[in-house]
């Protein structure tokens, strides 16, 4: 068996509890029960919209000089190579982490914080 | 000051210390901003009337607070009605229960609440334009109007954009929190950017046909003011207050009546601030004091205005040391416009030729009016005067405002009329 990401795009910037976002809620429950019931599912999360990305990358190699961007990683250039999920108190501590990444310098890192639904979706 | 100006300037600045402390407290600086303006507003309408009281901060605190629960427990309440037909927000549980803090902090939790507001807004993780934006609306009090104007974008546009930084503080978790002691050398130099750049915007405009944005430059100041009365001992913080009070010192005679620039050799130094001088030169001294004997950019620009400050003619400018400090501020930061400041130094130190090499050694500035009209200066000084001619014409296609081509203009009509020699 191998692993594999499945990275989802939009068209738009949305928040996941935005109103018209809510009518795909159920479509995803569907598929989300449906891949943990074949037990595929390994993860997954929702994330705030792409405005409140931080790009950060590294001069130079490790401990180099670090620089932040707001906002999304929009280069066509570089490609998508791997995700982690950081679990930490604030954006700076977050920052602290990801500037410790090799693709920081290699190429760059897009930290994007991870949406918390309140409650679970209603069902439809 | 007019006493309304004087209550104005009062409102201004307790706000600010309100809106510190119910940030930290609320822990929404929307919600805390949009409070403390009312509680504000009511303050400008009932204290004319009423008188000052005793404690405005005390006033505006109460009423700031009272104002932000309102819109918290009325948020709470929506939340709830949604959770009840679907689903809801973090807000129930997040919002803390209105309870009793005594009305008024400390001095000493007043400082550190009015720098965790600084850090905030010059938080690197925002856009420079969101930080200039946020320090003027947050930490300087502006009317959101009076920024837009300063800025020349609609009311609109600048309110979206500090929408969308509150936005992502809050969704990005960015801290409400002074730095600790060693993350400090890398977040004071943003914070310092910050109010550089809203000073540089009002001492050269970018666009548009005043010479001098008088608003900008003064809450530039302001600002510097308040990051030294909060961080006294940073020498690069004492540094930027010098270099703003020795430029801003010569604003009197930096216009002339027709609203033309007029330029550093040509001003009546008797209308410069000598108070404000006074002022610079001692906010320079602590700077050296505390730096250690290492000068950062901030204090090698602030010793280089007060070579000017302090020269009693252009002529009289001592070039020699300007050169050196030019040289020394190239060595910390490679920025083309200081290499041109410095070409222009070389000229009156050693001639309008060694003054063209210099420019030429540059050229990557060709696209900037001040390099044209520099290297035009040195041209006419060697009498090529068809070439100086030729260079302030392209001087004035490049030049961002009317006043500076106006004054391109009246450079060329005197090299036009100058006889040969």
């Amino acid at each position: 068996m191998a692993l594999y990401a499945a990275l989802t795009y939009y068209p738009e910037d949305h928040y996941w509890d935005h109103p018209e976002e809510r009518q795909f809620h159920a479509d995803y429950n569907e598929f989300t029960a449906a891949a943990t019931a074949a037990g595929v599912l390994r993860g997954g999360e929702a994330l705030y919209p792409a405005s409140s990305a931080t790009t950060i990358t590294v001069k130079e190699g490790p401990g180099g000089d670090v620089l932040l961007t707001d906002g999304p990683f929009a280069e066509a250039k570089e490609v998508l190579g791997g995700f982690y999920l950081i679990e930490a108190a604030d954006l700076d501590e977050a920052l602290r982490w990801a500037e410790r990444i090799p693709a920081a310098w290699r190429g760059k890192v897009e930290v994007r914080p991870v949406f918390r639904f309140a409650e679970s979706p209603p069902a439809a | 000051m007019t006493p309304d100006e004087r209550l104005a300037e009062t409102v201004r600045l307790e706000g600010r210390v309100v809106l510190a402390g119910l940030i930290r407290q609320i822990g929404n600086m929307g919600v805390a901003e949009d409070a403390v303006q009312d509680a504000a507003m009511a303050a400008l309408r009932t204290w004319p009337r009423d008188g000052v009281p005793d404690n405005p901060r005390a006033w505006l605190t109460v009423t700031a607070r009272r104002k932000a629960y309102d819109v918290l427990r009325r948020e709470a309440a929506r939340a709830t009605k949604e959770a009840a037909a679907g689903w809801g927000t973090e807000v129930t549980e997040r919002h803390p229960v209105e309870e009793v803090i005594e009305t008024v902090e400390p001095e000493s939790a007043v400082r550190h609440d009015l720098l965790r507001l600084v850090f905030t807004c010059c938080h690197p993780a925002l856009s420079i334009e969101a930080q200039v934006a946020l320090s003027l609306r947050t930490l300087a009090g502006l009317d959101v109007a009076a920024i837009a104007r300063a800025f020349l974008v609609p009311e609109a546009t600048m309110t979206k954009r500090l929408v969308r930084a509150r936005r992502k503080i809050a969704d990005a978790h960015i801290p409400y929190r002074v730095p600790r002691d060693v993350e400090l050398p890398e977040r004071l130099p943003g914070v310092l950017a910050v109010v550089y750049l809203i000073a540089t915007e009002a001492h050269a405009p970018s666009a548009g046909d005043r010479v001098v944005r008088v608003d900008l430059e003064s809450e530039a100041l302001g600002l510097a003011r308040l990051l030294f009365e909060l961080m006294p001992d940073e020498a690069e913080v004492a540094a930027l207050l010098a270099l703003l009070l020795f430029t801003g010192a010569r604003r009197p005679a930096r216009v002339d009546a027709d609203g033309d620039v007029v330029l550093l050799p040509d001003q009546d130094r008797t209308l410069w601030d000598r108070a404000a001088i006074a002022e610079g030169s001692a906010r320079l001294a602590d700077a050296v004091r505390r730096s250690g004997g290492v000068a950062g950019p901030y204090q090698l620009q602030a010793h280089l205005a007060a070579c000017h400050s302090t020269a009693p003619g252009w002529g009289d400018t001592d070039w020699d040391r300007i050169v050196t400090l030019y040289d020394l501020l190239l060595s910390v930061t490679a920025n083309p416009v200081v290499a041109l400041n410095r070409s222009v130094a070389v000229g009156e130190r050693d001639g309008a030729a060694a003054e063209l090499v210099a420019l030429d050694a540059i050229a990557s500035l060709s696209r900037s009016y001040l390099w044209r009209a520099a290297r035009a200066d040195a041209l006419r000084r060697l009498d090529r005067l068809d070439d100086a001619q030729q260079e302030l014409r392209i001087a004035m296609t490049l030049a961002p405002t009317e006043p500076d081509r106006r004054l391109l203009t009246r450079r060329l009509a005197q090299v036009v009329s100058r006889p040969r020699s």
